[in-house]
């Protein structure tokens, strides 16, 4: 046991026993990031700032909620929305907050594209990252059902349903997933499970994850520049702040961040206050009938985009049907991003736009995503149902393609 | 003192018995979140049929599912495998859920077809797909007559018989 | 400049992406319909530019409406309980007190000479259905006798003081026949079996139907149910506009109780968020200007 001398003051005392003061070198002060970075740079903080904003409205709607088929929704709109103080700026807070991550964390995600920040060291922030937005979707998905309107239902019969398209298993693991042979009350409970508990505990467990991924191959730069961290650490610390290529993450990164998410604030509570209705589907608020399909179903607009790609096979190619390619594809869709620091063959760290042939595919592919979006939302019939197979395919295709491009933007430019 | 091949085999042993444990408890686990035993045995639907008006659509609910039972009319014409006769007049018994993504069909009863507002699917009198991404004609769900009450949910002759059929065609 | 640049790529392809998939894919789903129309003016069966004789109208009532319907406030009194009218009729039979209020002149006037054309239900009550409207059409009346009634139902019903007590009295009066208000602790006045019998199923809970209908759907749907729901055993009511939005205002009242709340709310949040981002902004310029 180590020897410990009378502190002589509180900070001291507690450096003893918790090594704070090291630790705050290591996590804020003495944490490098580069200086040549710009606002999207602060979409991470934005993100773990929206993220504690879920929790602490979730912990107040948790209080009232009530999981159970024939209390959810009035729990919901009566209880929550009208009689609790502030119970509806909970929810919402919870329901615009849930919507609002997933565009932040999509502008997070094509700004890494982008910049090309999944590479050379850079996997394991990406692949954790993409486990994120799994376990975001998962999380999105099982809150949606909560307050038992008819979209609610309706989303989750749908998407439960296309389980049931993996072959043997599937009828059973439809069953299995829901409890019942249909979305029932046994659904609601064991989403509610996951929707307050078990997600939330694995999405803090790969935020740590993400963070700690970031440590050794360190923050990417507005250039994709690599240079030395501990001899611009250096710099900085002897006092050469403008020439060093690096600010420490306490307070010079953070002050950017909060001057960022002061003014994404002021947008985000617009949409709390005044604009919340695509969080917030009116179809919703019609209690869940099992026995009447609302005219339009689709499901949250973050998901409209893979939910396209899993309609947009809508007929038979050579013996399989349509239903089972759209499955595939849609199987496809999800799983290729995590995959993309392995498709991408061209060793260049740079912004897109200084790549010669991946700018094309990036900007195509942000055409394509809202195409998909769009389309997702829309009847899929008549053209719509082309456009769909469409886009779906070029989806496809543009993955498919770009082990090849980027191979040849390699070529091009010698290694570079 | 224990050589090598001693503490490698106790490692061993260790690890096994520490696996055999951690997947009892999956196992344990999975078979909580099956359906209960009262959701799988949930009961039986009696629908008596001889009230029914023709052409005009009957649903009854089956395991949270709707059923559609439809009377032919005298010109409606039955369908291979698909119809049971029950006295004088034609049938289609079928889970009333669009076999692309599960939303209820509506009946159009002028053109004795069935029309899924979801994504457009179409399916015949009979339940056949004639349009649209459904994959496969409505499912038939197990039945069995009993005079003229229907009973939903055991399979009796006319059942086997037209499944027979289906997987014969 | 070039940060300024990134942000109006991003906030393009956000707004294109939002155009499409929220108001685009309404449009798409929802698409607009004839305004609604207050006038009523497809209803011409009855001149109503002709004077009514209350004193004539009077007679006329007595002998031909209050068998069925109660008018509360010229001392008619409803002849048997809920339960029972709605046995006998179908539905309850409308108290007629609040009718010459918040029923148009032009509507009433027309669906006492034809109430079938007027409800706008010729689709359900057709000649095959073998179903009938329980109150008899008056086309046999003169429309001078029609326009005596309609100018004696205005004269006897109260006066009433705007505000949330008036709503709900034309709630009540428009819609609380067949619909509940589960939330305001209204039930329908007809029982449910009965609703069921005459409507074909359950009218629905209004509590939410500001939300999840909108005030603009609402606005059109109360005018003329077909219009938007083609088909729908609901009739069209006849409502007066102000009517009307009273009763939208009430559905308001229960279903958003805390809209003003939040807008109050709103303008205070973004106030104090504005300050807080002014500051951040001023902050991070000055712990930047040492390291550029």
């Amino acid at each position: 046991m180590a020897e410990f001398k009378k502190a002589d003051s509180m900070l001291e005392w507690f450096d003893q026993r918790l090594g704070v003061v090291n630790f705050v070198k290591v996590m804020m002060t003495e944490y490098w990031i580069p200086k040549n970075i710009n606002f999207l740079w602060a979409m991470g903080v934005l993100l773990t700032v929206l993220f504690t904003f879920l929790i602490v409205s979730g912990i107040f709607l948790l209080m009232y909620y009530k999981p159970d088929v024939n209390m959810a929704f009035d729990s919901v709109n009566y209880t929550i929305m009208q009689e609790v103080a502030y119970g509806w700026l909970f929810r919402h807070i919870h329901a615009v907050g849930a919507s609002v991550v997933f565009l932040v964390i999509y502008v997070h995600m094509f700004t890494g594209i982008y910049y090309g920040s999944y590479k050379k060291g850079r996997e394991m922030i990406w692949v954790s990252g993409m486990l994120l937005f799994v376990l975001f979707s998962a999380e999105g998905f099982s809150g949606y059902m909560l307050p038992w309107g008819q979209m609610s239902y309706w989303a989750a019969y749908v998407i439960t349903e296309i389980f049931g398209g993996i072959p043997f298993i599937g009828d059973e693991l439809v069953v299995w997933i829901r409890g019942n042979f249909y979305v029932s009350d046994s659904t609601l409970t064991r989403f509610f499970m996951l929707h307050v508990l078990l997600i939330p505990l694995a999405i803090l467990g790969a935020i740590v994850f993400h963070f700690y991924a970031l440590r050794f191959p360190h923050v990417n730069n507005e250039e994709g520049e690599f240079f030395d961290f501990d001899e611009e650490a250096e710099k900085y610390l002897a006092g050469n702040k403008k020439e060093s290529k690096v600010v420490p993450f306490w307070p010079v990164f953070l002050s950017k961040d909060f001057f960022v998410l002061g003014f994404f604030m002021l947008f985000f509570f617009y949409l709390v206050f005044f604009h919340y209705n695509f969080a917030m589907d009116p179809v919703n608020f019609d209690k869940a009938d099992g026995l009447k399909t609302p005219a339009h179903i689709y499901p949250e607009w973050y998901f409209l985009w893979s939910y396209e790609v899993l309609r947009g096979f809508f007929f038979e190619i050579a013996g399989v049907s349509g239903k089972d390619l759209g499955l595939i594809a849609f199987g496809i869709a999800n799983a290729i991003f995590f995959v993309m620091p392995w498709l991408d063959r061209s060793p260049m760290v740079k912004p897109a736009n200084q790549r010669p042939y991946f700018k094309y595919w990036f900007w195509f592919l942000m055409a394509d995503l809202i195409v998909l979006t769009v389309y997702g939302k829309l009847p899929p019939t008549g053209a719509n149902a082309w456009v769909g197979f469409a886009s779906s395919m070029t989806f496809l295709v543009l993955f498919a393609a770009l082990p090849f491009i980027t191979k040849a933007e390699a070529k091009k430019v010698g290694g570079k | 003192m224990m050589d090598e091949s001693r503490r490698g085999f106790i490692g061993k042993a260790f690890g096994a018995v520490a696996a055999v444990g951690g997947i009892a408890s999956l196992i344990a686990m999975k078979k909580t979140w099956d359906p209960l035993p009262s959701v799988m045995s949930a009961g039986f639907t009696m629908v008596d049929v001889s009230g029914l008006e023709a052409n005009k659509l009957e649903i009854a609910v089956w395991r949270g599912k709707p059923v559609f039972i439809l009377k032919y009319t005298e010109d409606m014409k039955p369908t291979d495998g698909r119809n049971v006769k029950i006295g004088d007049h034609y049938f289609s018994v079928m889970i009333g859920l669009c076999t692309h993504l599960g939303c209820i069909p509506a009946y159009r009863a002028d053109q004795h077809d069935f029309k899924c507002a979801c994504h457009g699917g179409e399916f015949t009198d009979a339940g056949i797909h004639k349009f649209g991404p459904p994959p496969r004609p409505l499912d038939i769900p197990p039945f069995k007559l009993d005079g003229v009450t229907l009973v939903l949910g055991e399979e009796g002759p006319e059942y086997k018989a037209m499944m027979a059929k289906a997987g014969g065609a | 400049m070039k940060e300024f640049k990134i942000l109006a790529v991003i906030v393009t392809l956000v707004g294109i992406t939002y155009y499409g998939i929220e108001p685009y894919a309404h449009h798409v789903m929802h698409p607009e319909v004839a305004p609604a129309d207050f006038s009523f003016k497809t209803l011409k069966n009855v001149d109503t530019t002709l004077a009514g004789n209350v004193e004539n109208g009077k007679v006329l009532v007595e002998a031909n409406c209050i068998a069925c319907h109660a008018i509360d406030a010229a001392g008619y009194p409803q002849m048997m309980p809920n339960a029972d009218a709605a046995a006998s009729y179908g539905v309850v039979p409308p108290d007629l007190s609040s009718a010459g209020r918040i029923y148009d002149k032009n509507y009433l006037a027309n669906f006492i000479y034809d109430p079938v054309t007027a409800m706008h239900l010729e689709g359900k009550y057709t000649p095959e259905s073998g179903k009938a409207f329980p109150m008899p059409a008056y086309n046999w009346m003169s429309p001078q006798e029609i326009m005596d009634i309609v100018t004696y139902l205005q004269s006897v019903t109260p006066k009433v003081t705007e505000g949330k007590e008036a709503n709900k009295a034309t709630f009540e009066a428009a819609c609380g026949r067949c619909h509940d208000m589960k939330y305001a602790g209204i039930q329908a006045t007809t029982p449910k079996d009965n609703l069921k019998a005459y409507m074909g199923a359950t009218p629905p809970d209004l509590s939410q139907y500001i939300k999840s209908r909108g005030e603009h759907y609402l606005h059109s749907f109360i005018n003329d149910p077909q219009v938007l729901l083609h088909g729908t055993s609901m009739p069209r009511v006849g409502l007066t506009e102000k009517a009307q939005e009273e009763v939208i205002a009430y559905m308001e009242t229960i279903g958003d109780s805390k809209k003003a709340e939040r807008e109050t709310l709103g303008l205070w949040v973004m106030l104090y968020t504005l300050i807080f981002a002014i500051l951040a902004w001023l902050w991070k310029r000055k712990i930047w200007s040492e390291v550029h």
